[in-house]
C-alpha cells in the first residue's frame, strides 16, 4: 500500500458526528403496514376524509406495484411489514409557541446546531424542525406571515390551508408516479408546506431540518413550496439520524410548483447516518423530489450535497413546462467504505427555449459504488431547447465504483444537448506540490476535493456552503488516493 | 387482452415450429442455443437493450416465425450487386449460403477462408464461446445460421489485400431470413483486413442475423469495416465481438448508410495489456430507417487505450440510436477509454436517442465520454451563402465536413474514396 | 546552513546521484548546471522528498537538523521550498486559498498564531507588487490555464509569500521568454537576503545572467564533476557540455 492510500484509509475511517440518540419518549404506531396503519396516522393527526381517502388510495395503488430493482444498488429486501410508520415524541399538549415545546426536543437540535430560539438564530433562516414522523417547530412564522408567504408543518397546513394543499398535493409528484412514492402517499407524517404569494421574494432562507430518533421507523415526510408568480424562495434541507445496526428507511416527497417568473432554490445537505465501516446500518434514502416549472420564464435549481446515507437513490428533477423555464440541477455526492449512491437528475423539456443545466461530482472512496444516472429529454415540441450536462467522477483508492449512466432523448432538431463526463483520481503530483508548500496530506486531500467540487459548492447559500465543505472532508477522512 | 384467436407471440411461433432437425451440422452448439433463446425470447418492448429500437414489432409484421428461408436465392439474379471496387479476393453468401461461384479468393496462401459449415463438420469444437452472450439475436443467429467462413491467418502473416464479404439477399419474390456467422482468428503478430457489405434485391422483406467473433492474438491486428448501404427492406441484427490478446490493436468502422432498421451490437474485449482499440462509425439516415449503434469496451486488462468516435445524420422520419458502454475493471490500471458521439437533426421528424455509459472500478484511469445532439449551423451556412455558394451546396459542405472526421480516419485508399462518393453524392442529394 | 554529503539516490533500479557533496551556506547563491539526464532534477525533488526518488546512502543536514528524516511536508516547514519545473493545476482551488492555507499550515507548526484575513491580504499585496504577478490569476485555479511563463511566476510569488530560508529554483528557466526570464529573476533578486540561501538548478547559462551566482557546479552522471564561480557557467557556455563529457570520458 502506497503512503497515499495509508492516508486515505485514516481519512475514511473517521466517526459519523451526530450518531447520538435522544431519550424521548414517543407516540407510536405499532409496526407494519395496512389500511388500518394508513387510518391510524390520518386519525392521529385529525385529518379531513378526503385527505384519508387520498392516502388510501395511494395504500391500495401500492400494494400493486413492485419495489424497482433497476438502480445500480444491492440491498437485502425491505420487509415492509417490520416498520414504524409513524413515531412522534411524546408532547402534553400541541405547543403553540416555543414555550411549550418540550425542552429535551429543543436541546435535541441545539446539539445538531440548530437553535429554534429565534434570537439565536441567524436571523436570514427559518427553521422547521422535523423529528421522526412530525415538526416540533418552526420558527419566524409571524414574520414571514406578514408577506402572505405560508411556512409552517406540513400537518398544520392541512389545517389550516385545506385549499392549498388540495390543489397542490400531488400535483407534480402523483401518488401513483413510483413505488416509494406511492408508500409515501399512503403513509406520509409531516414535512413542511412553504407557499409564497405572488410577486414576494421570500427575504429569509427556509429551511427544514430533518432528523430521524426512534429506533425501526421509517421517515416519510413530504414538502410541498409553491410559488406564485414572480415570487423567490431560497430553501435549505438538512438531516441526520443516529448511528443504529438496522437499516432505517426514509423514503421522502418532495414537490415543488413554479407559477410564472417564479424562481425556486432548493438545497440538500443530506448526512443521514451512513452505516459503520464494515457497512452495517444506515439510512436507506430513497427520495422523490421533482419541480414543475409550471409557468413561462420560471426556474427550479436544484442543489445537493449527499454524504450520508447507506443508499442513496433519487433524481431531483425538472419538469420545463413553461416556456423558456429553466431548470438547474447542481450535486455532489461523496460515498465511503460501503455507502452506494444511484443519484442524478432528469430535465423534461416542453415547453419552448427551454434550458436546462446539469454539474454532477461524483467522488468514490473505500469500497463505495457512486452511480450517476440521468435523463435529458427534448420533447417533440421543445423548439429551441438547450441542455448543457457536466458529470465527473473522482475515484480514491482502487476497490471503488464511478459509473454514468446517462440518457439523451431528443426529438426536436432545433434542440442543442451536450453531455460531457470525466473520471480522474487525485494525482500524486497534486498531492506532493501541496505537501511541499507545508500542506499535509489530510488538509491537502480536503483542498483538493473542494476544489473539485467548486462549482456545486457555490451554488448554496454561505452558511450551508461552509458545514458542506467541512462535512465532505469529514465524509473522506482518511482517504488519500 | 385475450380474444378467441389469441395471436401467438413471434417468440412462441417460433419455438413451437422449428425444427432443428433440418440443420446438419454444429448439432451440439444449435440445441444449446435454442436452450438459451428459448429463454430470454425476442426482446420485449420494455426491454432495455431494445427499447428504443422494435426489432421484434418489425419482425411481428412481417413474419409469422423467422425461420430459415426454404427457397434460396439465385446466384445469377443478385449477380448486379457485386462492387466491382471489390472484386479481387472477395467471399460471397447468398441468402445466407456460401456462393463458390461468385467468390474469388486470391488471399496469401497461408491464410485459410474456408465455409464455417465445412470448417464445422471437419471440427465441431472449432465454435468460440457460442453461449456467452445474452443477446437474444447472437443466440438466434447460433441457432439458425446456415453457413458462414471460417478464417485464421497464421502466425507471422501480414495479409496486405483486404478481405471481401458481401452478404447478397435475393428478396425478388420471397421474404429472405438467413443467418451467417464468422469466426476469424489472428494468431500471434498476424494482421488482416476485412470489408463486410450487405445488399438486397427485390423489396420483399429480409430478416438477416450476422455474429462475428474475431480474436487477435498477441501483437495481432484486426482492421475491420461494415458498410450497410442496403436498398432492400432489411432488418439486421448484428453481432460483433472483437476479443484482444496482449499488445494487439483492433481498427473498426462501421458506415450505415442505409435500411430498415439496422442493429449494430460491437463488443470490444480487452483481454490483454497494451492493447489499442480504435472505434468509428458514421450514420446517415433518412427515410423511415432505424439505426441502433450498440458498442461496449470492456477493459479488463491495464495499460490500453480505447477510443471511440461515431456521428450520426438524422434526415426524414429517421432514428439514431447509440448507446456506448465503456467498462474499466478493478484490475485494469492506467486504462485511457474515450468515447465521443455527435449527432445532428436535419428535419423536423428525426429524433435520436444516445445513452454513453462509463462504469469504471480502477481509479488510476483516464477516461470521458461526451455526446452532442444539435442542428446545421445556421450561422455557418449563412456565412458560405453570403460568400455566393448555392444553399444546397453549401448545406451539403457542412454536412461533408462533420462527417470528414470520420472519413478521414479510414486508412486504406481505395474504400475511403468508395465511401467518401457514396457519402458526398447522398449529402448532395438527399440533405 | 545545509550540508550534503556522499548522497546516492536511485529510482526504482537505477541509480541517478553516485556521491554528491554540497555545502550551501546563509546568503549563498548556487547553480548547479549539467546536461540533460545527469540528475540536477533528481536533486531538487531528493531535497523536496519526493517518494519516489530512494536516498540508498549518504547525508543531508539543513539547520542542524537530518532533512532526510522529515516527511515533505515538514521539510517545507522548516524552510526548503522548491519552484516546480512542471507546476502542478489543482482544478477548482485558488492560489489564494492556497497560499492561505499553507501559510497557516507552515505558521501552526512554527508556533504562530494563525493569519486572520486581513493580515493574510495585506502581506498577499505587498508580495503581489514584489513579484509583479497579475492580481487577477491568483484569483483563479492553481496553475489551470496558466502560461508557461504565468505558471513560472506563480511559483515566485509563492516563494515570496512562504519567505524559505532556501529555496530550490528547478529549471525555472525552461520555456521562458526573456521578458518573463527577467521578471522572475528579478522577482528571485528580491527575495534575497543574507540570512536565505537559493539553490538554482538550469541547463542554460542564460538565467544565470539575471541571477548571479556565487558558486556554479556542473553535475554530470550523478557527480558534481566541475565546481567554481560563476566564470564556470560562463566556459560551459562557449564550450558546451560536450567539453564536460569527453573531459570525463578522458578521465
Amino acid at each position: 500500500m502506497s503512503k497515499d492510500n495509508q492516508v486515505l484509509e485514516e481519512f475514511t475511517s473517521k466517526e459519523y458526528e451526530h450518531g447520538w440518540t435522544t431519550d424521548l419518549e414517543s407516540d407510536s404506531a405499532p409496526k407494519g403496514l395496512s389500511e388500518d396503519t394508513v387510518r391510524f396516522i390520518s386519525a392521529k393527526k385529525n385529518e379531513p376524509e378526503w385527505l384519508l381517502e387520498w392516502r388510501l388510495k395511494a395504500y391500495r395503488h401500492w400494494t400493486t406495484m413492485k419495489e424497482p430493482q433497476w438502480p445500480n444498488v444491492k440491498y437485502p429486501s425491505i420487509d415492509y411489514q417490520d416498520i414504524i410508520y409513524y413515531s412522534a415524541p411524546k408532547q402534553k399538549v400541541q405547543p403553540k409557541n416555543l414555550s411549550e415545546v418540550d425542552p429535551e426536543l429543543i436541546k435535541t437540535f441545539e446539539k445538531l446546531g440548530i437553535s429554534l430560539t429565534e434570537q439565536k438564530r441567524l436571523t436570514g433562516v427559518a427553521v422547521d424542525a422535523v423529528i421522526d414522523s412530525i415538526s416540533v417547530a418552526t420558527t419566524f412564522k409571524d414574520k414571514l406571515g406578514e408577506l402572505g408567504i405560508i411556512f409552517c408543518s406540513f400537518s398544520e397546513a392541512v389545517k389550516e390551508h385545506p385549499e392549498l394543499v388540495k390543489k397542490y398535493l400531488g400535483s407534480v409528484v402523483p401518488p401513483n408516479d413510483n413505488y416509494f412514492a406511492a408508500l409515501n402517499s399512503a403513509v406520509f407524517s409531516d414535512g413542511s408546506f412553504c407557499y409564497i404569494p405572488k410577486g414576494v421574494r421570500c427575504p429569509m432562507e427556509l429551511s427544514t431540518y430533518f432528523r430521524i430518533n426512534a429506533a425501526n421507523t421509517g421517515q416519510f415526510e413530504r414538502t410541498l413550496i409553491v410559488a406564485e408568480d414572480a415570487s423567490y424562495v431560497s430553501y435549505l434541507e438538512g438531516c441526520t439520524a443516529p448511528m443504529r445496526d438496522e437499516n432505517q428507511l426514509h423514503a421522502a416527497v418532495v414537490e415543488l410548483y413554479a407559477m410564472k417568473d417564479a424562481e425556486i432554490k432548493y438545497s440538500t445537505v443530506q448526512n443521514w447516518y451512513p452505516g459503520n465501516k464494515e457497512g452495517k446500518g444506515g439510512i436507506y434514502n430513497f427520495v422523490t423530489k421533482r419541480g414543475l416549472c409550471a409557468g413561462d420564464h420560471s426556474k427550479i435549481s436544484w442543489t445537493q450535497v449527499e454524504t450520508g446515507s447507506a443508499i442513496t437513490w433519487k433524481y431531483p428533477s425538472c419538469i420545463l413546462k413553461g416556456d423558456y423555464s429553466n431548470g438547474e440541477f447542481y450535486s455532489v455526492a461523496v460515498t465511503n467504505n460501503y455507502q452506494q449512491a444511484d443519484t442524478g437528475s432528469k430535465m423534461i423539456h416542453i415547453g419552448k427555449h427551454t434550458r436546462s443545466r446539469i454539474v454532477s461530482k461524483g467522488i468514490s472512496a473505500g469500497k463505495s459504488q457512486n452511480s450517476y444516472r440521468g435523463q435529458v429529454h427534448i420533447l417533440k415540441r421543445a423548439e429551441n431547447a438547450r441542455n448543457f450536462s457536466q458529470c465527473d467522477s473522482l475515484l480514491m483508492g482502487d476497490q471503488c465504483g464511478a459509473h454514468t449512466f446517462p440518457y439523451i432523448d431528443v426529438e426536436n432538431k432545433s434542440a442543442h444537448v451536450e453531455h460531457e463526463a470525466t473520471t480522474s483520481k487525485i494525482g500524486e503530483d497534486q498531492i506532493f506540490y501541496c505537501l511541499q508548500r507545508g500542506i499535509d496530506e489530510e488538509a491537502a486531500v480536503a483542498l483538493i476535493v473542494n476544489g473539485y467540487a467548486k462549482e456545486v459548492l457555490k451554488q448554496l447559500p454561505m452558511e450551508f456552503a461552509v458545514e458542506a465543505q467541512k462535512l465532505l472532508a469529514l465524509t473522506l477522512e482518511g482517504s488519500v488516493g | 387482452m385475450s380474444t378467441a384467436t389469441e395471436k401467438k407471440s413471434l417468440s412462441t411461433s417460433l419455438i413451437e415450429s422449428l425444427d432443428l432437425g433440418q440443420f446438419s451440422f454444429a448439432d451440439t452448439q444449435r440445441s444449446e442455443a435454442f436452450k438459451a433463446f428459448k429463454a430470454t425470447g425476442f426482446p420485449e418492448a420494455k426491454s432495455e437493450e431494445y427499447k428504443f429500437t422494435p426489432v421484434t414489432r418489425s419482425l411481428t409484421k412481417h413474419f409469422s416465425a423467422p425461420e430459415l428461408s426454404k427457397q434460396t436465392g439465385a446466384d445469377e439474379s443478385v449477380k448486379t450487386l457485386l462492387n466491382p471496387e471489390f472484386s479481387e479476393n472477395r467471399v460471397v453468401f447468398v441468402n445466407g449460403i456460401y456462393s463458390k461461384t461468385l467468390s474469388s479468393i486470391t488471399a496469401d496462401s497461408k491464410v485459410t477462408v474456408q465455409s464455417l459449415s465445412e470448417a464445422v463438420t471437419a471440427d465441431p469444437s472449432l465454435l468460440f464461446d457460442q453461449l456467452n452472450t445474452t443477446d437474444p439475436f447472437a443466440l438466434l443467429n447460433s441457432t439458425l445460421w446456415s453457413d458462414g467462413l471460417y478464417i485464421n491467418v497464421p502466425k507471422n502473416v501480414v495479409e496486405k489485400k483486404p478481405l471481401f464479404i458481401h452478404h447478397l439477399h435475393d428478396a425478388n419474390t420471397e421474404k429472405v431470413s438467413a443467418h451467417t456467422k464468422l469466426f476469424i482468428t489472428i494468431d500471434e503478430s498476424a494482421s488482416l483486413q476485412i470489408i463486410e457489405k450487405t445488399d438486397t434485391q427485390g423489396d420483399q422483406p429480409v430478416f438477416n442475423t450476422i455474429s462475428e467473433d474475431i480474436i487477435v492474438g498477441e501483437n495481432g491486428a484486426i482492421n475491420y469495416c461494415k458498410i450497410q448501404n442496403d436498398a432492400g427492406h432489411l432488418i439486421q441484427v448484428a453481432n460483433t465481438t472483437i476479443h484482444q490478446h496482449k499488445a494487439s490493436r483492433a481498427d473498426t468502422y462501421t458506415f450505415t448508410l442505409n435500411g430498415k432498421l439496422i442493429r449494430n451490437n460491437l463488443n470490444i474485449i480487452i483481454d490483454g495489456e497494451g492493447c489499442e482499440s480504435h472505434f468509428f462509425g458514421l450514420y446517415l439516415t433518412d427515410g423511415d430507417t432505424l439505426v441502433d449503434n450498440h458498442t461496449t469496451v470492456d477493459h479488463k486488462k491495464p495499460n490500453s487505450f480505447s477510443n471511440e468516435l461515431y456521428k450520426g445524420l438524422m434526415a426524414g422520419k429517421s432514428k439514431g440510436v447509440f448507446n456506448g458502454k465503456i467498462y474499466v475493471r478493478p484490475q485494469a490500471q492506467k486504462t485511457n477509454a474515450f468515447q465521443s458521439n455527435r449527432n445532428l437533426l436535419l428535419s423536423d421528424d428525426a429524433t435520436v436517442n444516445t445513452k454513453p455509459q462509463l462504469e469504471i472500478w480502477a481509479d488510476d484511469v483516464k477516461c470521458s465520454h461526451g455526446c452532442t445532439t444539435g442542428q446545421l449551423d445556421e450561422e455557418a451556412l449563412f456565412y458560405l451563402q453570403s460568400r455566393g455558394i448555392p444553399k444546397g451546396t453549401a448545406k451539403a459542405m457542412l454536412l461533408y465536413a462533420f462527417a470528414g472526421e470520420v472519413l478521414e480516419t479510414i486508412k486504406n485508399e481505395q474504400l475511403k474514396n468508395y465511401i467518401d462518393s457514396i457519402v458526398s453524392e447522398r449529402l448532395h442529394k438527399s440533405y | 546552513m545545509l550540508k550534503i554529503k556522499n548522497i546516492h539516490a536511485r529510482v526504482e533500479e537505477k541509480a541517478i546521484l553516485n556521491g554528491i557533496n554540497l555545502e550551501v551556506k546563509p546568503g549563498e547563491v548556487h547553480a548547479i548546471m549539467g546536461p540533460n539526464g545527469s540528475g540536477k532534477s533528481t536533486l531538487a525533488s531528493v531535497l523536496a522528498g519526493r517518494e519516489d526518488f530512494e536516498v540508498t546512502d549518504g547525508s543531508i543536514e539543513f539547520l542542524g537538523k537530518n532533512l532526510l528524516e522529515m516527511s515533505p511536508e515538514d521539510r517545507a516547514r522548516e524552510g526548503v521550498f522548491l519552484a516546480f519545473q512542471y507546476p502542478v493545476e489543482i482544478p477548482g482551488v485558488s492560489t489564494v486559498n492556497f497560499m492561505k492555507t499553507a501559510l497557516n499550515k507552515i505558521r501552526e507548526y512554527r508556533g504562530q498564531d494563525t493569519l486572520d484575513a486581513v493580515s493574510f491580504l495585506t502581506l498577499m499585496k505587498e508580495k503581489i507588487n514584489l513579484v509583479e504577478i497579475d492580481k487577477a490569476l491568483l484569483n483563479r485555479s492553481l496553475n489551470e490555464g496558466f502560461s508557461g511563463g504565468e505558471k513560472k511566476r506563480n511559483e515566485i510569488f509563492q516563494m515570496a509569500m512562504l519567505e524559505p530560508k532556501l529555496a530550490i529554483l528547478d529549471e525555472t528557466d525552461s520555456g521562458l521568454d526573456i521578458d518573463a526570464l527577467r521578471i522572475v529573476a528579478n522577482g528571485v533578486n528580491k527575495l534575497r537576503t543574507k540570512d536565505n540561501a537559493t539553490i538554482v538548478v538550469t541547463h542554460y547559462q542564460r538565467l544565470l545572467e539575471y541571477i548571479v551566482p556565487d558558486y556554479v557546479h556542473v553535475l554530470y552522471k550523478g557527480k558534481i564533476v566541475k565546481s567554481g564561480t560563476k566564470e564556470l557557467a560562463l566556459e560551459l557556455e562557449a564550450k558546451g557540455y560536450d567539453w564536460i563529457k569527453s573531459e570525463m570520458e578522458v578521465a
